[in-house]
């Protein structure tokens, strides 16, 4: 049960930081016209971001998956 | 070229290939072979949620305003990690409560009132038909655009007969009959509908893939070409950050909260999340899948709306149609045919399911409630009726969004109709967040908000795109209506920092919840109100024990009777053999209802009227009158306190089990020291026997031969007397190891030098030594060195290491360094001798008792076993640990550390 609970607060917590990291002010940081590798700063970042959220998501909610269905690994590739 | 026939041909051979599909998904599931039971299908149906404004749109909003597209798809994907809590408990309610639409599930909560279900349609209904119009306008402007790129035509209307929209709509209101409406169900799934949507969402991510990577790789040759050429534009460049959104950071916000919004309550995403979901497990993989197919449908937005912008000179050509226009201009038409069938995908995926979600609404939200206060239908069979009022409404719905297409066409309304409709469906979240986690929010309570909050949205962005779109005067937007410059729709009592969305979603949510929340404070619930309340909030306590809610005298007859009104008498039948088996009665000869059938059977109306309607219905054949509601309050408060009772209990057994645990590790090593003890004396009986023995056996040779000569008694005598010294010391040894074992032992605590400690040591082991000729070397810092620790007892750990090495060592050749320094923030000694060494498989255990080196020196062991053991316990009990380094053969050197003392000297 206590295992359920530490999940549900880290649940709660990471929309929250999710919401503070894509949003003013630390958007604004990012918030520059230049290319890094071709890319443009802010895509680049708003791209990352995204991928590590799913990712964290996915660690979060896969690992404390029940037996019954086989956890299915995160997509290929990724590190928390 | 694109002949015209070849479009029509290829989009009407895909829409029946998803008949084709959804109609083996339906023989599947009457199979109870179920093809979408799985979290991929379940994460590609909420893909619903990329529509055609999505699809052709998110290029539009790109080229004109840079990332302003990415908050519609970052907010659900903030929203999506809060599934696995939220969705799952409105997923339970539904199912608990059979509930099937948005409507349905927030009038139950507020006490299953009629008109909450109606207002909460009528909104759903004004909000999202012309979102309907919006996905129309999208298959035909893309047709169009397919057909007359190379030939632009003079802008002209086109007939109805000639607007492939139409025909398309009038096969989303085929399929949306064949599929959403084949039978009355309890449950109201489309499993059919659903296996299409999927893959509809697969064909419009691989469209837009496909896109995507021809425009990259093929037109231009890779995306940091694309970038760079339109990093070097002024025009684009613009693009690159943040300044081209309108409205700046507020507007940013807002939209990742309405998008966070919508992605549940949109009246289709309601649906298909909550409605059709077959098993809780799914939200799990969903909470993140789901985002991951957002993120891939978005990589390629910025690259095609840079290179449309790139190729095309401003203003020739609409950035929303740049996903089939960039294709074309590279004279590819198959690409653009397939982007068509992507786009062609998201427009009907969407209204298919808004229609079906949208009319079972109308069905039982609006039309049920009046038609059954109609005398004329009270005793009717409505199953039939009930089917007809569902194909209307799906007719009805389509035609109308059609026809509202055909009406403004072009006009902004239609255009901006997107967000609008996020707004609009953002009005359900107080009702229904606020609702499942708050006993006191209360009916009226969500009527004002729902009412206050439409109100607003209504004013503030439906009102002024009319305006905008011409249909009523514009200087509403600029001067108020009646010149009340506070009125101004775009700036509400005066407030004008924000762009007119902000705007609208700030004043419509304040208002919302303020009115929800603050009406609720002063306002008293009724008991069906709290009832709801309760089963709604505590779902995961209570289970399906509000189901007890009729008593009186109603019959099995009349119930079923009821039930077949509307579901067919074979549907009926079934029902309720069903239950009579799994409740071990006979319903054939069961004459009374008891509470539990009636609630079975209310359930099973509400799964095909709406749970307001089901309602109404049963207390017009349940007799006599309702159990009384506070009796009902106090039946769950009971199972919830019985529920509460047990999980205490469960705690306790739990407890109880960590208790026995403990207890056995306990027993266990009670007697595993018990064995060591015996061990211990069984060892040191052994070791003081062995000088006992010896000292007996000379003294007895020395009493029974007096003839012995003088040199000969001498030495008898000497032997005699280093075994009883040994015999003293191994006593001396025992007594220490029990003190400092049982506590016993006085530690001092005080600031001792070591280069003292060592010089005592070597003064007291320097005679044995040098008889042995070993030489003693030391060497150590001036500054002295403190620890904290006992002088004595430090001098014996010293004394016990100096003659182990010394004992070790051969005579004559033997060397023995005494070592003293310091690392950072601890004393380190170290005795070095040149013995033989220590197999390196014993250096763990020589710290043991009564651990004696055997194996080199295979005569008699020299030590009694407890030097070091005492050296480790002193060493330890100051904070510090001992260790040796050695290998065979290589001499042994012996390190203690202590931690430094305090700069107190």
């Amino acid at each position: 049960m206590p295992e359920a609970k530490r999940q549900n607060e880290r649940l709660i917590i990471l929309p929250i930081v999710g919401f503070l990291v894509l949003n003013y002010p630390l958007l604004s940081i990012w918030n520059r016209t230049q290319l890094f590798f071709g890319v443009p700063v802010l895509y680049l970042y708003l791209f990352v971001v995204w991928f590590t959220y799913i990712v964290c998501v996915a660690r979060l909610l896969e690992k404390t998956s029940p037996p019954p269905s086989s956890p299915e690994p995160p997509p290929p590739g990724e590190k928390g | 070229m694109l002949e015209h026939w070849v479009v029509l041909v290829v989009s009407f051979s895909y829409l029946g290939l998803l008949f084709a599909i959804a109609y083996y998904g339906d023989k599947r599931a009457d199979l109870g072979r179920s093809i979408i039971s799985n979290p991929y299908i379940y994460t590609l149906s909420i893909a619903v949620y990329c529509t055609a404004w999505t699809f052709y749109g998110s290029v539009g909003r790109a080229s004109t305003g840079g990332a302003g597209f990415l908050p519609i798809y970052l907010g659900p994907t903030l929203m999506a990690s809060l599934w696995w809590l939220v969705l799952r408990k409105i997923i339970r309610i539904a199912k608990a409560h059979r509930l099937t639409s948005i409507a349905d599930f927030i009038a139950s909560r507020y006490g299953k009132d009629p008109l909450v279900a109606g207002i909460v349609t009528i909104i759903a209904l004004i909000g999202i038909l012309p979102y309907i119009s919006l996905q129309l306008k999208a298959v035909s402007t893309s047709f169009n655009v397919l057909h007359t790129f190379y030939f632009p035509e003079p802008h002209h209307a086109v007939s109805l007969w000639n607007d492939t929209a139409f025909y398309v709509a009038l096969l989303m209101v085929v399929f949306s009959l064949l599929f959403g409406t084949r039978h009355i169900d309890a449950s109201e799934r489309h499993e059919g509908m659903v296996a299409a949507i999927a893959f509809e969402s697969v064909v419009k991510l691989v469209a837009f893939l496909v896109a995507g990577i021809y425009v990259c790789f093929f037109i231009f040759s890779g995306p940091t070409e694309l970038t760079g050429e339109a990093f070097s534009s002024p025009e684009l460049v613009k693009l690159m950050d943040l300044e081209s959104l309108s409205g700046g950071y507020a507007n940013w916000f807002t939209l990742i909260f309405l998008a966070m919004m919508a992605i549940m309550f949109l009246p289709r995403q309601f649906h298909i999340l909550v409605v059709e979901n077959v098993n809780e497990e799914h939200v799990r993989k969903a909470s993140w899948l789901f985002p991951l197919y957002l993120l891939t449908i978005n990589i390629f937005v910025l690259p095609i709306a840079l290179a449309g912008s790139l190729l095309f000179t401003k203003g020739s050509v609409d950035p929303d149609t740049f996903m089939l226009a960039v294709p074309l201009f590279a004279r590819q038409e198959l690409v653009a045919l397939f982007v068509f069938l992507g786009g062609l995908s998201a427009a009907t995926g969407m209204s298919i399911v808004a229609t079906i979600a949208l009319s079972t609404m109308i069905c039982n939200d609006l039309v049920m409630p009046v038609l059954l206060r109609m005398r004329a239908f009270q005793q009717r069979n409505l199953g039939s009726v009930l089917l007809a009022i569902r194909r209307m409404s799906i007719l009805v719905v389509v035609l109308l969004g059609y026809g509202y297409f055909r009406l403004i066409g072009e006009s902004y309304a239609l255009v901006s109709i997107g967000l609008v409709s996020f707004a609009a469906a953002a009005q359900f979240a107080p009702a229904i967040l606020i609702g499942i986690y708050w006993h006191r929010a209360s009916r009226r309570g969500a009527i004002a908000g729902l009412l206050g909050g439409f109100g607003i949205w209504a004013y503030t962005l439906l009102i002024p795109s009319f305006a905008i779109s011409g249909w009523i005067p514009r200087t509403i937007l600029d001067h108020g209506p009646w010149g009340i410059e506070l009125l101004r729709p775009y700036h509400l009592l005066g407030l004008e920092m924000y762009d007119p969305l902000t705007h609208s979603v700030f004043w419509s949510m304040l208002v919302n919840v303020g009115l929800l929340v603050g009406v609720s404070l002063f306002d008293r619930q009724t008991i069906m109100e709290r009832l709801q309340a309760t089963l709604f909030v505590d779902v995961f306590r209570h289970g399906d024990t509000g189901t007890m809610l009729w008593s009186g005298t109603a019959t099995v007859a009349e119930l079923q009777g009821l039930v077949a009104r509307f579901m067919g008498t074979r549907h009926a039948e079934k029902a309720f053999a069903q239950f009579a088996a799994e409740h071990d009665f006979d319903h054939k000869t069961k004459v009374q209802a008891d509470a539990k059938l009636v609630g079975f059977a209310e359930r099973e109306l509400a799964g095909a009227i709406g749970a307001s309607s089901a309602r109404v219905m049963i207390a017009s054949v349940v007799k006599g009158e309702e159990i009384s509601l506070e009796e009902i309050m106090k039946i769950i408060d009971e199972t919830s306190q019985v529920i509460e009772y047990s999980h205490r209990l469960e705690e306790k057994s739990r407890e109880l089990e960590e208790t026995t645990a403990e207890l056995r590790a306990a027993n266990r090593r009670l007697k595993e020291l018990d064995r060591l003890k015996d061990e211990f004396v069984s060892t040191i009986t052994h070791e003081l026997r062995t000088p006992l023995t010896s000292i007996r056996s000379f003294t007895e040779i020395l009493r029974d031969n007096p003839a012995l000569s003088t040199e000969e008694r001498q030495k008898f005598l000497e032997i005699t007397v280093k075994e009883s010294e040994r015999l003293t010391r191994l006593i001396n040894q025992v007594l220490d190891l029990a003190k400092i074992e049982s506590d016993s032992m006085k530690w001092a605590e005080e600031q001792v030098e070591l280069q003292e400690v060592i010089s005592e040591a070597l003064s007291s082991m320097g005679q044995i030594a040098r008889e042995r000729g070993i030489e003693l070397e030391r060497s150590e810092p001036l500054a002295p060195i403190l620890v904290t620790a006992d002088r004595d007892r430090l001098i014996q750990v010293v004394i016990n290491l100096l003659s182990n090495a010394v004992k070790f060592c051969e005579p004559g050749t033997g060397r023995i360094v005494i070592r003293l320094k310091t690392m950072t923030g601890r004393a380190r000694v170290e005795v070095v001798d040149n013995g033989p060494g220590i197999d390196p498989d014993e250096q763990q255990r020589i710290f043991e008792k009564f651990h004696q080196l055997k194996g080199v020196h295979a005569e008699k062991p020299r030590g009694s076993g407890l030097g070091l053991t005492i050296c480790h316990r002193i060493v330890t009990r100051y904070g510090g640990r001992i260790w040796v380094e050695s290998s065979l053969g290589a001499g042994a050197n012996f390190i203690f550390e202590l931690p430094l003392a305090g700069k107190k000297s």
